[in-house]
């Protein structure tokens, strides 16, 4: 794992996120705001996953917090920021994001990224590249199954058009 | 006509009123009470203090129901005196009124405990309309409340002096809450939600003294602690008010004492309500002083006969959210005991069999089957077959079922004392349908309202048009319709999405209500509230479009789709400098700007020096125009000038959803006005304005607002529907929806033909907004945070 001071905490504002390129990836931070039971002033909780939804690549960096959980602004895919597993459609069968450990020091948020991953973007590979050597799983990502059309009818995912 | 005297116009005396008015008129009838108020919901004061409800929701008897049943209403007057040899009662502005019957309604006081400094400023009962409108001024974050007494009143207190946002602790002589309705466990089930909701519980202290030199600072115990508080709320227990009754000779024990009749000692007095005490009880809840009301007045108009045998008591905490549920003799000796326990949602049963029936329940954390436990003890009911049954109903299989199965006989709503049976016959004898006409035709549900669901299902399943009238929650955070939250918000003064989360839901909240309360906050204080962008979508915290790739559109502000050659031009370099990947004319009458990056975004704008086409967000969108008088040989309107002063009056501007907008010159209609949201079409001397058309994922013509002469007029009729629609849809409603399920016949009732104060009240609403809207972009010069726009880039 090699630790990486990212940003200063101030410049993700509480339950918004930001994304940031590290270790030529593109990760999602996310300030959770002060944990609950200890109320205000307790410092920030923040939580890193890949900036990427695992349906259609949406921006999870510009999805709207609920709780431990992000929801992507393009079909409102739910993704939990503590693991990076798929919480809506809950029938899912994709595997989430990665999710990286992340931590405060000093007023910085600092994110560990895997030694291994970190090689092989030295290297020029990206996850992408190793993932579409799997027939299926590329074939699922050039047309990714919507499983909910209904909500992203019907839900407030924006605006389709002018 | 003989003279009827009521003292008290509270719920037992005015019910019973009710009820003696359904008998052949026999009195004169004049009622003192002391309080400046009309008859009121004494039971629902802890909704109006929790903000539910507002203080004219809980009117019970309007000023013209007494001029109607020809009352005569002496209110702010207190009756200090009985002669009941001269048959006359004397009042404190020194009236003396003669009465051939009299009826002693008065009620019951706050018992204050034996606590020094109960006298100092700070120290309230929560009993009446004033204490409450009191408690809610003397709220705020700045106050510290201390609530004495754990029981129904002063939980209720503690909640609503909460949720005004003073910090609570509630102080309880006994080890458990409640201790009159729930045995231990019950009592420490509920002392855990309480606590859950940021309610100090402090049990076995008993209150010494109440301190502080002009002013409560701090509450005293026995044991020589105590905690500070600047607002002290006493619930200790009621006390009947007796002193008439002495006054009048009369038998009085803890109550003035009646029969099964409701006869006191003297023949020409009665007594109902808190104030009698029947076969040794003092009843002090709604349900039995109803009962009460009906024998009396069969009593007192001839019909004897009827007959009060006391009532089963039921008591059920009004705290949205904590679910107790208390009735009957659950501590019967002898009784087997039936339980279950669920500590992780909080939730416990009891219930206690004696003899083959049900003795008695407690029901903490889940209500929901507490009219089939009422119906068992109300009817003394056989249950010895439902053994297996008792903690959970069988599963019903459609709804209704449940209603089906109860009997005709088998009371709904027990404060008011209405069957199934009654319901019934209202639906098919008096055509009702909805809630408010069953309230208003038999009283069911006007008492502490537990009964609603029921009645709701009742009428489901047998009224042949049944409306419903309870509108679908936002979303399971924030638990309440939306009519009902935009009250909720606007009487407790929230101003941010994060405190309605903290104080009404579930404190996180998610993607549906942020935007939802985001929009509501903004059109109830007219701009001015503390906006969160955490709470709201993307494309409204950087304005523009987000697009499938992740980059936005961009669509400048062009007024009713005229542009000119130095605006195109600007347009034609940014697309240049920024390698637009696509330009597109839009359906609008506008340019779309595609592909653009985040971060380019605010360089973007300022090259463009247009602003914002709001085509990103649930606000106005555009007016699209034709060319109306100026060119057209058929034009009747100068349409152009009217939709650019259209676009320009609701620019900037949230709405429950997007707003699109025409103005045509003639009804030839080419720039397709009755497919739009609100529509201007220009006819011979004059213009018609259209309402709630679509041409999207629904096709709807529009319907017809109003006819109009001049311009003004009718950008002044468009005014007033857009705030309309801004104030009462639903966040998500498109007008079409929002007209369709109004009814344009109420719509035009309420905006255009309405008095002219409420026209004036929406106009100067939409003012108010209007003053505070900025042009979106411009804060691509001021961000509100540095990584707005920005990249973040990781620390060297």
């Amino acid at each position: 794992m090699r630790w990486i001071r990212v940003t200063r905490c101030d410049n993700i504002p509480p339950r918004e996120g930001r994304a940031v390129s590290l270790a030529g990836r593109e990760i999602a931070i996310f300030n959770l705001g002060p944990p609950t039971e200890l109320g205000a002033g307790a410092g920030d909780r923040f939580l890193a996953v890949d900036n990427q939804c695992p349906h259609k690549a949406g921006p999870l960096a510009d999805g709207i917090v609920t709780g431990t959980s992000v929801v992507c602004p393009l079909h409102t895919w739910k993704i939990s920021l503590e693991d990076g597993r798929v919480q809506r459609p809950s029938g899912s069968v994709d595997q989430g994001v990665t999710a990286y450990p992340a931590r405060v020091e000093a007023g910085v948020v600092v994110v560990g990224v895997p030694e291994v991953a970190a090689g092989m973007d030295n290297l020029g590979l990206k996850v992408q590249d190793c993932l579409s050597e799997e027939p299926l799983l590329q074939e699922r990502m050039a047309n990714p199954p919507c499983p909910h059309a209904e909500a992203c009818v019907s839900s407030n995912v924006g605006n389709p058009g002018v | 006509m003989r003279r009827l005297v009521v003292v008290g116009n509270g719920m037992a005396g005015m019910a019973c009123v009710e009820q003696i008015l359904k008998y052949d008129p026999q009195f004169r009838i004049t009622v003192f009470g002391d309080e400046t108020h009309v008859n009121y919901n004494r039971v629902m004061l802890s909704s109006v203090l929790a903000g539910e409800k507002q203080a004219d929701e809980i009117i019970i008897n309007s000023e013209e129901w007494y001029r109607r049943n020809e009352i005569e209403l002496r209110v702010g007057v207190r009756i200090i005196d009985v002669n009941p040899r001269a048959k006359t009662v004397t009042g404190d502005d020194g009236s003396v009124t003669p009465y051939d019957t009299l009826l002693l309604a008065t009620g019951s006081s706050a018992w204050m405990p034996p606590i020094e400094g109960l006298d100092t400023d700070g120290v309230f009962a929560f009993r009446t309309l004033d204490d409450t409108r009191e408690l809610i001024r003397r709220s705020g974050s700045e106050t510290e409340a201390v609530v004495i007494g754990g029981g129904l009143l002063g939980l209720e207190a503690a909640r609503g002096l909460q949720v005004q946002g003073c910090k609570v602790t509630v102080v309880h002589l006994m080890a458990t809450l409640m201790e009159r309705q729930l045995d231990k466990d019950g009592g420490q089930h509920l002392v855990k939600t309480m606590e859950g909701l940021g309610i100090r519980v402090l049990l076995g202290r008993s209150t010494k003294a109440i301190r502080g030199k002009t002013h409560v600072e701090r509450v005293e115990f026995a044991d020589g602690e105590g905690v500070d508080a600047n607002l002290v709320v006493v619930a200790a227990g009621i006390r009947p008010n007796v002193e008439l009754g002495r006054k009048a000779g009369l038998t009085v024990k803890r109550g003035i004492v009646v029969n099964d009749a409701m006869e006191t000692s003297d023949p020409d007095i009665f007594a109902v309500g808190e104030c009698v005490e029947h076969r040794g009880i003092c009843y002090g809840l709604v349900a039995p002083l109803y009962e009460q009301g009906k024998v009396l007045a069969a009593t007192l108009t001839g019909h004897r006969g009827a007959e009060y045998t006391g009532t089963v008591q039921a008591a059920k905490l009004k705290i949205m959210g904590v679910d107790v549920f208390s009735a009957g003799a659950w501590d019967a000796s002898g009784a087997d005991l039936i339980k279950y326990e669920d500590s992780g949602r909080g939730v416990y049963k009891k219930v206690a069999v004696k003899d083959g029936k049900l003795a008695g329940v407690i029901l903490v954390g889940d209500t929901s089957d507490s009219h089939r436990y009422m119906d068992w003890l109300r009817t003394s009911a056989d249950i010895g077959d439902k053994r297996g049954q008792l903690l959970f109903p069988p599963p019903s299989a459609d709804v209704g079922l449940d209603v089906a199965e109860m009997s005709d006989s088998a009371t709904v709503c027990g404060c008011v004392g209405v069957t199934k049976g009654t319901i019934i016959a209202a639906i098919h004898d008096r055509g009702v349908n909805t809630i408010s006409q069953l309230k208003e035709s038999t009283r069911a549900c006007t008492g502490c309202g537990s009964c609603t669901s029921l009645c709701q299902d009742l009428l489901r399943a047998v009224a042949p048009d049944f409306e419903d009238e309870k509108k679908k929650v936002i979303c399971a955070c924030v638990p309440f319709a939306e009519d009902r939250l935009r009250e909720i918000l606007r009487s407790q003064k929230l101003r941010s999405v994060q405190e309605v989360l903290e104080i009404y839901g579930n404190g996180i909240g998610c993607e549906i209500c942020k935007p939802a309360l985001s929009y509501m906050l903004d059109m109830l204080w007219c701009g001015d509230h503390d906006e969160d962008r955490s709470a709201r979508f993307i494309n409204d915290r950087v304005h523009a479009n987000i697009q499938k790739d992740g980059t936005f559109s961009v669509v400048p502000r062009i007024r009713g789709g005229v542009t000119s050659p130095d605006e195109l031009r600007r347009i034609a370099d940014v697309a240049d400098k920024y390698r637009v990947p696509m330009v597109k004319i839009t359906g609008s009458q506008r340019i779309d700007l595609l592909g653009i990056k985040k971060a380019d975004l605010p360089k973007v704008w300022a090259d463009l020096g247009m602003p914002s086409g709001q085509a990103y967000t649930k606000g106005v969108r555009m007016v699209k125009t034709c060319v109306g008088t100026e060119f057209c040989r058929f034009g009747t309107q100068d349409s152009t000038a009217a939709g650019i002063e259209m676009e320009r009056r609701f620019e900037q501007l949230f709405t429950p959803h997007k707003v699109k907008m025409a103005a045509v010159g003639c009804p030839r209609n080419c720039a397709e006005a009755t497919v739009k949201d609100i529509g201007l079409i220009g006819i011979e001397g004059g213009w018609q304005v259209v309402v709630g058309g679509a041409a999207g994922k629904s096709v709807r013509k529009a319907d017809l607002l109003t006819t109009v002469e001049t311009t003004e007029q009718a950008l002044e009729a468009s005014e007033l529907f857009f705030q309309y629609y801004r104030e009462n849809a639903n966040y998500l409603e498109r007008t079409y929806d929002f007209v369709e399920r109004l009814g344009i016949e109420k719509v035009r009732k309420e905006t255009v033909y309405a008095p002219e104060t409420v026209r004036g009240g929406l106009l100067d609403r939409y003012r108010k907004s209007k003053a505070r809207a900025r042009d979106a972009w411009q804060e691509g010069q001021t961000p509100r945070h540095p990584t707005q726009f920005a990249t973040v880039e990781v620390l060297a």
